[in-house]
């Protein structure tokens, strides 16, 4: 069994498929068949032993570093806070196989959107490295 | 690891009828065991240790043999498990001079023992996140597996939490007086952070406030599990069948408990019964009266608001500079002035917030809330579109992106 990180993006990655609006503009029937689908995901993960963990994180970022000695903590919210990669949240799954990790992030990306078609948004998937410490 | 104590009692326990116990009673036994076990001078971390391992034991042993006293069972397990580790530390080279020392017992005491254990546990040197795991396992009686869900971390990380604060507290004498306000203000922590999996921690606030008020005749202690019930009696409305969250003026009134509505209004009714002009309501009772009108009201639009406005005016008093020590109290309190004053008063009142709550999302759900009060529309819909965007809770985001979707489609 392998773990990968999926990841959803509020921006950044390849050019999407197709423009879409923000949810708050779509039809509130879209909005529930979305959201439907996304706890759907989850249960089907869970349901299959194959969910480790799914989060969601707010669009809020802040950039932080050591700030030297006798200095406090330097911050900013990035180079370019308009247009940089931005995580949304993530599915952290283990599975048989690589094949798998990549059919679950498709599945994932066929979420319906503001007219019911699949969002076809890209998920970012990445292998998580074997003897790093994890805690349960 | 299995769950050692479900939500219900072991089914065995009805073949025993003459000798009634349950996981309730058992655990109302955990202060005055624990309290006994600490006047004899044992160390808080190793006594609560072994008050854990006798009560897993009592749970195998009592539904085929109920023990005739609970609690002489338990202090006389626990002693035995105190003797056990006490040993297997001496075998290992370890020096141990409290096995001589043998203290002498002090007077035993009932319903202050849940008290001086609540100082304790909430002592003013632990981070809350401590003091609310440390309450929950000592005094309520959770096992660090079901706290760790509760608060969605591992069970590692919650163990490592608990052992870490048992030794902050190690040598704090229990006769040692304490912080009523910080005990207040954990149990209101305990019950915010609401029904995870398998661990409703309202209830456990509920349970942990009635054996509270049983120690102190303070009004606040009152004031606080009004509130608890007051707000808890709303919970079976405040989500429909498909998970979503349904906002108070929205609920199925039939659904609230009843029960808990009475019992929460004859509470507050009793603390605020002994206040006067010199001592003023506090914090808590103004919250539970506040919410015992909205809970009166049979619909939303028979909410009495003049006398919440009234109240809340009370509240912002509390402080001398609410806008910046309580603007949530103002922000309710604007909410108020836009239902007994109109929107545009109430959306008044919200500007003078902006600078010092723009950044959260309730500021921006108030302005939605008043805009939408007052027919705007597109307004409320573009408030409720930037709630969603700073909210921290996934069921409260997905309810505010609804919210501003189906405004949109209404205008």
């Amino acid at each position: 069994m392998t773990k990968y990180l999926l990841l959803k993006h509020y921006r950044g990655g390849p050019d999407p498929h197709h423009p879409f609006p923000p949810m708050d503009e779509w039809d509130p029937a879209a909005v529930d068949a979305h959201m439907a689908f996304l706890g759907h995901v989850t249960d089907m993960l869970d349901e299959r032993g194959e969910l480790v963990g799914v989060q969601a994180l707010t669009p809020d970022r802040t950039w932080v570093r050591y700030g030297g000695p006798d200095a406090a903590p330097v911050t900013t919210d990035g180079p370019h806070p308009e247009t940089s990669d931005l995580i949304a949240g993530w599915y952290l799954v283990d599975v048989d196989s690589r094949e798998r990790a990549l059919e679950i992030a498709a599945y994932v990306s066929s979420e319906p959107g503001h007219d019911g078609e699949p969002l076809y948004e890209w998920i970012d998937v990445r292998q998580i490295m074997d003897g790093g410490t994890s805690r349960g | 690891m299995t769950e050692r104590r479900g939500r219900s009692a072991p089914s065995t326990r009805s073949e025993h009828p003459a000798h009634p116990w349950d996981e309730r009673t058992l655990r109302g036994l955990i202060p005055r065991v624990l309290a006994g076990l600490l006047r004899r001078g044992e160390e808080f971390d190793v006594a609560e240790d072994a008050l854990q391992e006798a009560l897993v034991d009592a749970l195998r042993a009592w539904p085929e043999r109920p023990p005739r006293n609970p609690e002489a069972w338990l202090t006389t397990v626990a002693t035995r498990r105190l003797v056990d580790a006490r040993r297997s530390a001496a075998a290992r080279g370890r020096r141990e001079e409290a096995v001589a020392t043998e203290a002498p017992a002090g007077p035993t005491e009932n319903g202050d023992d849940t008290l001086l254990l609540l100082f304790c546990c909430c002592s003013p040197d632990l981070s809350p996140a401590s003091q609310m795991a440390l309450t929950l396992r000592a005094v309520a009686g959770l096992t660090t597996q079901e706290i760790a869900e509760a608060f969605a971390v591992p069970e590692a990380t919650m163990a490592q939490r608990i052992s870490r604060a048992k030794r902050q507290v190690r040598g704090r004498p229990l006769n040692q007086p304490g912080d009523l306000a910080v005990v207040l203000r954990v149990l209101e922590l305990v019950y915010v952070t609401g029904h995870r999996g398998r661990v409703d921690l309202t209830t456990e606030a509920i349970r942990l406030a009635r054996q509270l008020i049983l120690a102190t005749d303070e009004p606040e202690a009152r004031g606080l599990l009004a509130m608890m019930l007051l707000n808890h009696a709303r919970l079976p409305a405040r989500l429909d069948a498909h998970g979503h969250i349904v906002p108070l003026d929205r609920q199925d009134r039939s659904l609230w408990n009843v029960a808990e509505i009475t019992e929460g209004i004859a509470l507050v009714q009793s603390a605020l019964a002994v206040q006067s002009n010199e001592r003023p309501p506090g914090r808590y009772q103004i919250e539970a009266a506040i919410a015992a009108l909205h809970d009166d009201a049979p619909s939303a639009d028979e909410t009495d608001w003049i006398q919440i406005l009234e109240w809340y005016d009370s509240l912002v008093a509390l402080t001398d500079d609410p806008i910046r020590q309580d603007p949530a109290s103002l922000l309710g309190r604007a909410v108020a002035v836009g239902h007994v004053d109109g929107a545009p008063a109430g959306l008044r009142e919200i500007g003078n917030l902006r600078t010092v709550m723009g950044r959260h999302h309730r500021w921006h759900a108030a302005l939605g809330y008043l805009s939408e009060l007052g027919g705007d529309l597109p307004g409320a819909a573009d408030a409720y579109a930037a709630a969603a965007r700073l909210a921290i809770d996934v069921a409260e985001r997905d309810h505010l992106v609804r919210h501003a979707a189906r405004l949109r489609s209404a205008s």
